[in-house]
């Protein structure tokens, strides 16, 4: 028995040609918030879709509480509960309606009125119980999706991308379900491109092209990021921000307001003093210093193109 | 125990197809456009085919040019019209007047009688009258053809004039069985069960599946416990409910409006019709299976469905068709729904008399749910 909620080994699935998740491992344990992050592309639907059976590997194997996602598709649907990326109930059902029918799916039965009534109040939906779903905000829907998908109190939930179609309030209160979820003993698995929700959870695997570029807490992943972060303010003309890109130990150039953050590679010798003389070559004085790498630096020093010294956003490099 | 399980399990798939049932109901009584279809369509459809199409022409446009202008010439007249396929509605004294009037179509039909009329029904030789008709329109032609056999024209029917109105036999006696007043909605309403079930239900059914998938529920559904085959039953089972309501409105508006009778029993015409439901649904499942959205659904349903009217013998007859396009009816359903539905309806034929094309509707469909079920499986992954 694996006391991992989730292991896999060299999962890979192909669409023709084209490799969508390439030969990842993973290891999840139970009673957490795991997230992916990554860009549009990178594998993330593609795996959630495998793990819940939705999608054949094409090569490599994954189990879900020790079960083949394979062979055991079946047995491992009852104690799983999926939100896919779109909003996938329907549209001209209510939301008790809606509930009722999930509920029957699962077979839960003579239990389905109480667990409908608890969670409308969870979700804060009793006032929205007879609108239908078509005629809701971003933020309802999800709540809704939620609600269907804990419905039968699942031991792992799958959530694809939640939160892309919902405002920062109902983000965060999305959020304060999830840690109560995993407070109870749930598995969480979520996908995401927002950085903040990345931040959030207890580990963390960054995806990029159908790989995991870099795994582990997200306090891990910052502080064992292989870059030094400086922060430059005042010089935030186009000619200086692409001088300072072009600088062969340069990761890449962030723009924040003011202020740019520049990822060196780890240990360049004074790279501060290296930064004042290229600005100055370009009549810029500016204040520089060092900082934090935070999620996002992370992010951009992982999913750099392999052959490593170049600027983050030049494509040419990635060939 | 193991049994106990089995059964468990059969039990859980029967509850989580009722479900799936339900919903469809559900979504469907509020989906005010299908819902008026599912009525709309087959009222519409028995109104104007049992109204507008009629292969028993009447009341054809005819001006009249008697130069005999005698009291028989006029008898022979209005015996004419009486046969209501003549509706006099010109009385010419112009043959170039006649000639006008037939080409500019205000008329289809001529009747000369010659100024020596009555001298002429004493020879042997020479015909009595004439009869024009517009050939450029299919039908009429051959129905007023069939004027011309009448007794009142021949010499030897002459006898009966002096009695009155009342005419001769004539000597070959026709009759029509099953539907001896020949009435086209006889024949058409039986036909249109086959033809309203076929427009509805492969719609019907395909858009149903196919808009699961089109609004992204099918990607909820299958990471459920719901398994394929209880989706697509229980997808399936309200469209076999509506397609017997349809089969009903149609019998009752086929009896109200055009008194066409059910000989056979009522047992055997919704047998009959579940098998053909059944036929059409496995057909829609498959286009489900083609359709990656409604509306090409929509597309391949009106594929199916143009061959199905025009070669299933509803609108022409079987036997007059090339060999090709018989072949092509054998595939179709309706052709052999057809068949069994004048038989159970007009002819009294129970199900057992018609089983060689029960036979081939249950060819049609195990054919139909194998394609579609290995093709769904498919489509999912």
């Amino acid at each position: 028995m694996n006391e991992d909620a989730i292991s896999a080994r060299g999962l890979t699935r192909k669409f023709g040609a084209k490799t969508a998740v390439d030969h990842i491992d993973l290891d999840i344990p139970a009673g957490r918030i795991y997230g992916f992050l990554g860009p549009n592309g990178s594998g993330k639907s593609t795996t959630l879709r495998m793990l819940c059976g939705l999608l054949t590997p094409s090569d490599g194997h994954a189990e879900v509480f020790g079960l083949s996602v394979v062979k055991d598709a079946e047995a491992i649907r009852r104690r799983l509960g999926y939100m896919p990326q779109r909003f996938s109930l329907w549209d001209d059902l209510t939301t008790e309606e809606n509930l009722q029918f999930i509920g029957r799916l699962y077979g839960l039965g003579d239990n389905l009125k109480s667990r409908i009534e608890a969670q409308l109040k969870t979700y804060w939906l009793e006032k929205l119980r007879a609108q239908r779903a078509g005629s809701m905000s971003g933020g309802q829907r999800q709540r809704l999706a939620l609600a269907a998908a804990t419905l039968h109190a699942p031991e792992l939930l799958l959530l694809d991308e939640p939160t892309s179609a919902v405002d920062p309030q109902s983000r965060r209160d999305f959020w304060e379900r999830l840690f109560e979820l995993a407070e109870a003993g749930a598995t969480i698995l979520v996908s995401t491109h927002y950085m903040d929700e990345a931040e959030r959870c207890h580990g963390l695997a960054i995806l990029a092209e159908g790989r995991i570029v870099a795994e582990g807490s997200p306090r891990d992943l910052m502080e064992g990021v292989s870059a030094d972060v400086l922060e430059v303010e005042g010089a935030e003309s186009t000619g200086a921000v692409n001088a300072l890109r072009a600088l062969p130990w340069v990761h890449g150039v962030t723009q924040l307001g003011v202020r740019l953050r520049v990822l060196a590679d780890r240990g360049t010798p004074d790279a501060v003093g290296k930064l004042h003389a290229e600005l100055r070559r370009l009549g810029v004085e500016a204040r520089i210093n060092p900082t934090h790498a935070s999620l996002e630096d992370v992010f951009v020093v992982a999913t750099r193109p392999a052959n490593g010294n170049g600027n983050g956003n030049s494509k040419a490099d990635a060939a | 125990m193991n049994t106990g399980r089995a059964a468990g399990r059969f039990v859980g798939a029967w509850r989580r197809l009722l479900a799936v049932a339900a919903k469809e109901v559900r979504q469907l009584a509020r989906d005010r456009p299908t819902f008026g279809m599912i009525v709309g369509v087959p009222l519409m459809q028995i109104t104007l085919f049992g109204y507008a199409i009629n292969f028993d022409v009447r009341h054809l446009a005819t001006v009249v040019l008697d130069q005999a202008n005698t009291s028989m010439s006029r008898e022979v007249i209005a015996d004419l019209e009486a046969t209501q396929v003549l509706r006099v509605v010109w009385h010419s004294n112009s043959s170039a007047e006649v000639d006008a009037l037939m080409r500019e179509g205000r008329i289809s039909v001529a009747v000369i009688i010659p100024p020596d009329f009555e001298r002429r029904l004493q020879s042997e030789s020479r015909p009595v009258a004439q009869i024009l008709v517009d050939g450029s329109q299919p039908t009429i032609a051959g129905v007023v053809g069939g004027l011309a056999a009448m007794p009142i024209l021949t010499r030897h029917a002459m006898g009966a004039y002096s009695g009155g109105k009342r005419m001769a036999p004539p000597r070959v006696e026709v009759r029509t069985l099953y539907n001896p007043e020949k009435r086209t909605a006889v024949q058409i309403v039986p036909a249109l069960i086959g033809v309203i079930l076929t427009m509805t239900m492969v719609v019907f059914t395909a858009s149903a599946i196919v808009r699961e998938r089109e609004r992204g529920n099918l990607e909820l559904l299958i990471a459920t416990p719901l398994g394929r085959l209880e989706l697509m039953v229980g997808k399936l089972l309200p469209y076999v409910v509506i397609g017997l309501i349809q089969v009903t409105i149609i019998l009752i508006a086929g009896r109200l409006l055009f008194g066409v009778p059910v000989v056979g029993r009522l047992i055997d015409l919704y047998g009959a019709a579940l098998a053909f439901i059944a036929a059409t649904l496995g057909l829609g499942l498959f286009v489900s299976t083609l359709a990656q959205t409604q509306f090409q659904a929509f597309q391949f349903a009106f594929l199916t469905m143009l061959p199905s009217i025009l070669l299933s013998g509803f609108m022409f007859p079987f036997e007059g068709m090339p060999k090709a396009a018989q072949w092509i009816a054998q595939i179709l359903p309706l052709t052999h729904f057809n068949v069994i539905i004048r038989g159970v309806m007009l002819r009294g034929a129970a199900l057992p008399e018609v089983w060689p094309q029960l036979a081939k509707l249950a060819v049609f469909l195990t054919f139909m749910l194998t394609v579609a079920v290995l093709r769904f499986k498919k489509r999912l992954d």
